[in-house]
């Protein structure tokens, strides 16, 4: 019997041709992807990469809710102009703990992935709000409205409870004292920021939109700004051990 | 189904769905009243009014109906199905214009920032989602539906399977868009790519996804023909597939079931790995499966001529289902994806190369002997241009997907070129083709009300096209060698912003081309319109049935 005879099977049955098609686009996906999950060498052991703290969580929502990956990548290439321009190559260890990844896929405007302190928060305040204010050739669209939405303070514990679902390590203590936190955070003046730096190293307590009261979508966003790229140490970060 | 009896009675289906529309609408006013955001809200509220609706109507059918459900066959030919496909060719039309449209404005926005009048409704961040999504599933995914309806009722001489089956999957699918399109100008939103619905949106998707597949298999196990044709496997592939990938990429944890936030299961690099295994074959298996099956049924038939090889065919499918779904990781090139996913996404692209060029070959040569209509009917002519820009995207694509071009050409607007070449080209021009074919036979017309009108959209288009990818050809290659030019003194040549201000004039140009685009599909529009509305009805002569070859 030929070949052509034979997949008379398939052409005339048609749960045999549905479990044919199943088997055979399993294949690929399944070799690709599951030793993502297991092989060790995939995610590099890094020091300093720690969860988003609940500002830089609320800043987080907003940077995926107006789409700005759409424009920013947020994965520095190890190719010599994207190094010199951006900074350190991107680690897979620095987003293990993004639920979504926000790597992207086009780059409209610079990448994102290092852009954590390079600018000052009234730099970022004025270009969210204008880009032309500061860059007067700029394509970006202005999102002066952040700085009138105000993020509640009590929904965020559940969001970080969400994310531990999926395998985000926040403490018992980081989710209990999740309002505060936030508060803290945006706030130097606040009572809460010793014990705040005690629960997420190196991060940032400033009044980032420089306005008083509850914290803003500005101040969320410009939070989560300026801890990308930072966690890692780079001056202590053992390439040798690290190589795949 | 024979009904004896004159005494008119509910199916279980009738009944069964008004008591579950019911039963939802309810549910869905307590997540209203409950809901944490205002778009849950939105949304909850929209799903009880459509729910309702669909009580209403379910029952206003049945008390239209007679007692007897439609018959099968009528005097031994099928009596097929038009209505869903009729509803589905007419949103296809819809959602195609509002589509190119929101294109053409982001397009615009990109040249003219001032555009993004500083709100956030209709920012460029939000709007792009729903331009890609009203393109690809909401035009392309009514296409495929309603061509497949079509074919596979006519290629198995059987009607279509379900009396409201059909009808739910239709309208469910179109629901779906609804949501999702509102959601992204609300701000909901998974950031994943061609996959932004949130979990609710997803959740309908696939209830609504599995009734189109049992509509689809029950319709082709009643078949009278021996043989399943090729369409319907690339029907079937596309259908099984996009379910498959569906479920992969979209399992997300909801913080509330009374919000619309979720956060996916998957973290970082795996996700991005099941990110773009899912994209890649969202263009592989719902932009090329499906459009493939629409080549294999609608070109022989406008041509008049066979398939040029039944086992070219046979060999297109296989291989291209089973090579296509490796090829997800050229997206992520030189990404923190390990190398070896990345060398082998690259090989396996390279390879898909040969599979889609023998699709192409097999769509171009069923020609053979039928050349001359190129000339005379502009409709076909669409069909083979489709045909040929498939041929060169799926060229650009393999080669794209080589590291080293792919350091150049990622992140860049060469993407964007790319993408459309295969989207305006290929899926543009065969949903455009067999839209043509499809409005007449399913109203009953004899023809289209003006093949000038349809020469004038191909032409039109065509130039558009044109303009639109040679501008971002230029514009991404321009881009890609800005950003790694070097000064004699080892500085880098350009500071970012410059390499924006030069994409500036073909922002302009790609602009003016999906202007064109749109007015083509506007003319389109018009074209059919008066089709349906003009058309002289054709006489159904009494054919004996031909038997299968």
């Amino acid at each position: 019997m030929s070949f052509w005879t034979r997949h008379q099977v398939f052409e005339k049955n048609s749960i045999i041709l549905v479990v044919g098609i199943l088997l055979v686009v399993a294949i690929g996906g399944l070799v690709e992807i599951t030793p993502l999950f297991y092989l060790k060498s995939t995610i590099e052991k890094v020091d300093g990469v720690r969860p988003y703290t609940p500002l830089e969580l609320a800043g987080r929502n907003v940077y995926v809710r107006e789409g700005c990956y759409l424009c920013h990548s947020q994965m520095i290439r190890p190719l010599r102009d994207e190094v010199e321009r951006y900074g350190h190559f991107s680690l897979a260890a620095e987003s293990m703990f993004d639920h979504p990844f926000q790597w992207g896929s086009k780059r409209t405007g610079p990448d994102l992935a290092r852009v954590g302190a390079k600018y000052s928060d009234d730099w970022h305040v004025t270009h969210l709000t204008n880009p032309r204010a500061i860059v007067p050739q700029s394509v970006m669209p202005g999102y002066p409205f952040l700085s009138h939405n105000e993020v509640d303070p009590d929904t965020i514990a559940d969001h970080m409870r969400t994310l531990r679902t999926v395998g985000v390590p926040y403490t018992d203590d980081q989710i209990a004292n999740a309002s505060a936190d936030l508060k803290a955070q945006a706030d130097p003046e606040n009572a809460g920021t010793d014990a705040f730096n005690k629960r997420y190293a190196k991060a940032v307590v400033r009044n980032f939109d420089g306005k008083t009261g509850t914290p803003t979508e500005m101040d969320a966003l410009i939070a989560y700004l300026q801890m990308l790229g930072t966690l890692v140490d780079f001056k202590i970060y053992n390439e040798k051990a690290n190589l795949r | 189904m024979s009904q004896p009896s004159i005494s008119k009675s509910m199916t279980i289906g009738e009944s069964g769905l008004a008591v579950v529309f019911a039963v939802t609408a309810f549910l869905c006013v307590i997540a209203s009243a409950k809901a944490l955001d205002a778009p849950f809200a939105f949304h909850a509220a929209l799903s009880a009014a459509a729910s309702l609706a669909a009580v209403f109507v379910i029952i206003n059918r049945y008390l239209d109906r007679p007692a007897a459900l439609p018959p099968q066959e009528i005097n031994g030919r099928p009596n097929y199905n038009m209505g869903p496909i009729k509803f589905s060719s007419f949103m296809a039309m819809f959602w195609g214009i509002a589509g190119f449209l929101v294109g053409l404005i982001i397009a615009s926005q990109l040249a003219w920032p001032a555009l993004n009048f500083d709100l956030p409704w209709i920012q460029f961040g939000r709007l792009r989602p729903l331009h890609t999504s009203a393109v690809i599933f909401a035009f392309g995914g009514n296409v495929l539906i309603a061509t497949s309806f079509y074919v596979v009722q006519k290629s198995c001489r059987a009607r279509l399977a379900g009396d409201l089956a059909p009808w739910f999957v239709v309208l469910g699918y179109n629901f779906f868009i609804l949501i999702a399109g509102t959601g992204y100008l609300l701000g909901v939103t998974q950031s994943k790519e061609y996959a932004e619905p949130e979990w609710y949106a997803d959740l309908w998707l696939t209830i609504v996804w599995v009734a189109y597949l049992l509509v689809f298999l029950a319709t082709i196990i009643k078949r009278k023909e021996p043989h399943i044709f090729v369409a319907n496997w690339f029907y079937l592939a596309f259908i099984v597939t996009i379910a498959v990938l569906h479920l992969g990429n979209n399992p997300a944890l909801p913080v509330s079931v009374f919000g619309s936030k979720s956060y996916i299961a998957w973290g970082g690099i795996q996700d991005a790995m099941f990110q773009w295994w899912y994209g890649h074959n969202a263009v592989g298996f719902f932009l090329t499966a499906g459009f493939l099956a629409i080549m294999y049924y609608f070109i022989p038939k406008r041509a008049e001529r066979p398939i040029y090889s039944y086992r070219l065919s046979i060999i297109h499918f296989w291989a291209l289902i089973f090579l296509y779904i490796w090829a997800g990781p050229h997206h992520l090139h030189y990404t923190a994806l390990p190398d070896w996913t990345q060398t082998l996404g690259m090989t396996f692209s390279i390879m898909l190369w040969m599979p889609s060029w023998g699709g192409m070959i097999n769509g171009l040569m069923t020609l053979s002997g039928a050349w001359d209509k190129l000339r005379t009917d502009p409709v076909l002519r669409m069909l083979v241009v489709s045909v040929a820009f498939y041929g060169m995207s799926t060229f650009e694509g393999p080669m794209m997907s080589i590291k080293v071009v792919n350091s150049l050409s990622h992140y860049t607007d060469w993407t964007i070129g790319h993408v459309h070449s295969g989207a305006l080209g290929w899926v543009g021009f065969v949903s455009f083709g067999a839209l043509y074919c499809l409005v007449p036979w399913a109203w009953n017309r004899k023809g289209l009300y003006s093949l000038k009108l349809v020469n004038w959209h191909f032409w039109v288009a065509t130039l558009g096209i044109v303009l639109y990818i040679s501008a971002m050809w230029v514009s991404g290659i321009l881009q890609g060698l800005m950003w790694r030019a070097y000064t004699s003194l080892g500085f880098l040549e350009y500071s970012f912003i410059e390499t924006v201000e030069a994409m500036h004039p073909f922002y302009i140009i790609r602009a003016a081309g999906g202007g064109l685009f749109l007015i083509g599909a506007l003319i389109m529009a018009y074209n059919l319109w008066m089709t349906v509305r003009v058309g002289e009805a054709e006489v159904q002569m009494p054919v004996a049935l031909q038997p299968a070859e």
